[in-house]
């Protein structure tokens, strides 16, 4: 394909963006819960659960791959784990791999503005649902994610940007599989590599763009959507 | 009835009711300084805080046993908080069908949804989005929200307390009246004693998070060292009904302690000490201030003062900072009503337990619907 009379391969694109939608709806699934659970959790321990969970901000990419490379492996424990279940398969290497490894890795971008929006919920509001005999499931999703929804669209957004974003873990655990596990992040690194800047500067522009487009969205929303309360 | 006795820690404040039973027709108030534990028992009692402990009966249903509770949704409160806690993604009738759609088969009945909606008088508000409502009009939808729920009973933390005193004034009468049409006993929180005057039928009295005891109304008044008295000092309430208005122009109170019974006597009021619209036969109660009752043996002739009440000295007291001294006046439909003398004035006259005597009222406030 063609790009302004520039070669422009969508196969990475096209791979990003599918890995990053997975990624985001597996996370906001998984997320939620246990940002309501972190929100709520009164005990001393929640201090070692926000860190387990922020843990992928600071360590190095290439430590997370390299435990996942580990944890994944075939003959590994949850590969066995899952084979007893009849579910077998490769789980490194390949697209499989490359969401495992940006689930672990984007986790916090997902929980940590879910749970500041749990944390903020206005509870004279969320009571009042409950005396008007809402159960939890009714009030969650009639009260809590109205009254959340900055915080669930910020998530999903950097999560979103996030996945799109990066390098390190994928490069490990998806190994760079042309056609298969190869991202934007990693055609461009491939590019320069082999000294193809016209092509890496095409991808790189995009990504450019890209960012900045999410930032510019996540804090208009920031503004837009304060949560009018009383 | 309420019977029980609950804990509940929140931070560093620790509620421990210590052992209570009280009726629960009527409206009790919870009442203490900021800080004493009102709100904490009253979420307690509700069931909203899930750490609470300890034991709670409404009527022949447990409530509370340790730390097993029946949820909140199922036990048919009625709600009204500070804030007035409405839905803000959701529009005013958005708010009031939150709370229709969820009622279960068994509590259908009672007063109709348009019928609650006139009364709390936010008919013409039903479109509006809720962020653009005034605190009197939001605390309107908060109570018809809680009405329209068809609770057994309602309970209320200091609803008035965020609002400007009109309003206050406003929302104490459809409170009030409310209360008393729908017949729901109410649980109420305030720390105003004017409010308690006029709404409450006992006081659950709150300090350093334990009930230090619980009184009729009657009662809480008719001692001199109730929490319920301000600077003003002592206060007593009367109980009676309106009767009509005189060609002098006066309003005829006459006391009645219950509604079949015979009127004691009758309270002559002027028409500046009443600013509601005038309903003959309502019931009201009439606020009197012990300082402004003085005694006098006899029935005064040549005095212009119009309401004199035979009484009978029940008691006297000596308040004990002022020196001042409270007597008990039994009037003879039962009612207590409280004069504040000098210990002078009590020596002069040489009052005594079982004299009989003619109150003086000066004035009265009327604390009527």
């Amino acid at each position: 394909m063609q790009i302004l009379g520039y070669p422009l391969d969508v196969g990475p694109i096209l791979l990003t963006l599918e890995v990053a939608t997975i990624t985001s709806i597996v996370l906001l699934l998984i997320g939620t819960p246990i940002a309501w659970w972190l929100a709520n959790m009164r005990s001393r321990a929640r201090i070692f659960f926000e860190a387990l969970v922020a843990l992928p901000l600071v360590l190095p990419p290439t430590v997370l791959g390299f435990y996942l490379i580990i944890a994944l492996n075939p003959d590994g424990t949850l590969a066995q784990f899952l084979k007893y279940f009849g579910i077998t398969g490769q789980l490194t290497f390949n697209k499989t791999g490359l969401i495992i490894g940006s689930v672990v890795y984007s986790l916090p971008f997902t929980v940590q503005p879910i749970m500041a929006a749990f944390e903020a919920l206005p509870t004279q509001i969320v009571d009042a649902a409950r005396t008007m005999r809402a159960s939890f499931f009714d009030r969650f999703f009639t009260v809590i994610v109205p009254l959340a929804r900055q915080g669930f669209l910020v998530g999903v957004v950097l999560t979103f940007a996030h996945t799109v974003g990066e390098f390190g873990v994928v490069l490990m655990v998806g190994g760079n599989i042309e056609g298969m596990t190869r991202t934007v992040s990693i055609a461009i690194f491939d590019h320069v590599e082999s000294l193809e800047y016209t092509e890496a500067h095409i991808l790189s522009i995009l990504m450019l763009i890209f960012s900045m487009l999410v930032l510019i969205f996540v804090y208009g929303l920031n503004r837009r959507l304060q949560i009018k309360t009383g | 009835m309420f019977q029980g006795n609950l804990q509940l820690k929140l931070g560093n404040f620790a509620l421990d009711s210590g052992e209570f039973a009280f009726e629960s027709s009527g409206v009790t108030v919870l009442f203490g300084r900021s800080g004493s534990g009102k709100s904490t028992l009253l979420r307690a009692m509700s069931g909203l805080d899930k750490q609470s402990h300890g034991e709670l009966r409404f009527n022949d249903e447990v409530w509370q046993s340790g730390k097993k509770a029946l949820p909140v949704e199922q036990r048919d409160i009625g709600f009204v908080f500070q804030t007035a806690a409405l839905l803000p993604n959701k529009n005013v009738q958005g708010n009031l069908d939150f709370a229709i759609k969820r009622i279960p088969k068994h509590r259908q009945h009672g007063p109709s949804t348009h019928e609650i909606i006139e009364r709390v008088g936010i008919s013409h508000l039903l479109n509006r989005p809720v962020d653009n409502l005034s605190g009197g009009e939001r605390q309107r939808v908060a109570i018809a929200r809680a009405l329209l729920t068809r609770p057994r009973l309602l309970m209320m933390d200091e609803p008035l307390s965020a609002l400007d005193w009109r309003a206050k004034s406003e929302l104490l009468l459809l409170i009030e009246s409310v209360i008393a049409d729908y017949q729901i006993p109410t649980l109420y929180i305030t720390h105003a004693p004017i409010e308690v005057e006029r709404l409450a039928n006992r006081v659950v009295f709150m300090a350093d998070g334990k009930i230090t005891s619980i009184e009729s109304l009657g009662d809480a008044t008719s001692r001199i060292d109730s929490p319920l008295f301000t600077k003003e000092g002592p206060v007593s309430v009367l109980h009676g009904q309106l009767g009509d208005i005189d060609p002098d122009g006066l309003i005829a109170f006459e006391s009645r302690q219950q509604p079949e019974s015979d009127s004691a006597f009758t309270f002559w009021l002027n028409r500046t000490e009443h600013s509601n619209p005038h309903a003959p036969g309502a019931k009201a109660r009439l606020r009197v201030l012990a300082r402004d009752v003085a005694i006098a043996l006899h029935r005064p002739e040549d005095i212009s003062m119009l309401n004199q009440i035979p009484a009978t000295i029940s008691q006297i007291e000596a308040e004990p900072q002022t020196q001042r001294q409270v007597v008990f006046l039994a009037l003879a439909d039962g009612q207590t009503l409280l004069a504040e003398l000098s210990r002078r004035s009590v020596q002069g006259l040489g009052l005594a337990i079982g004299q009989t005597v003619f109150a003086l009222v000066k004035t009265a406030a009327l604390l009527d619907r």
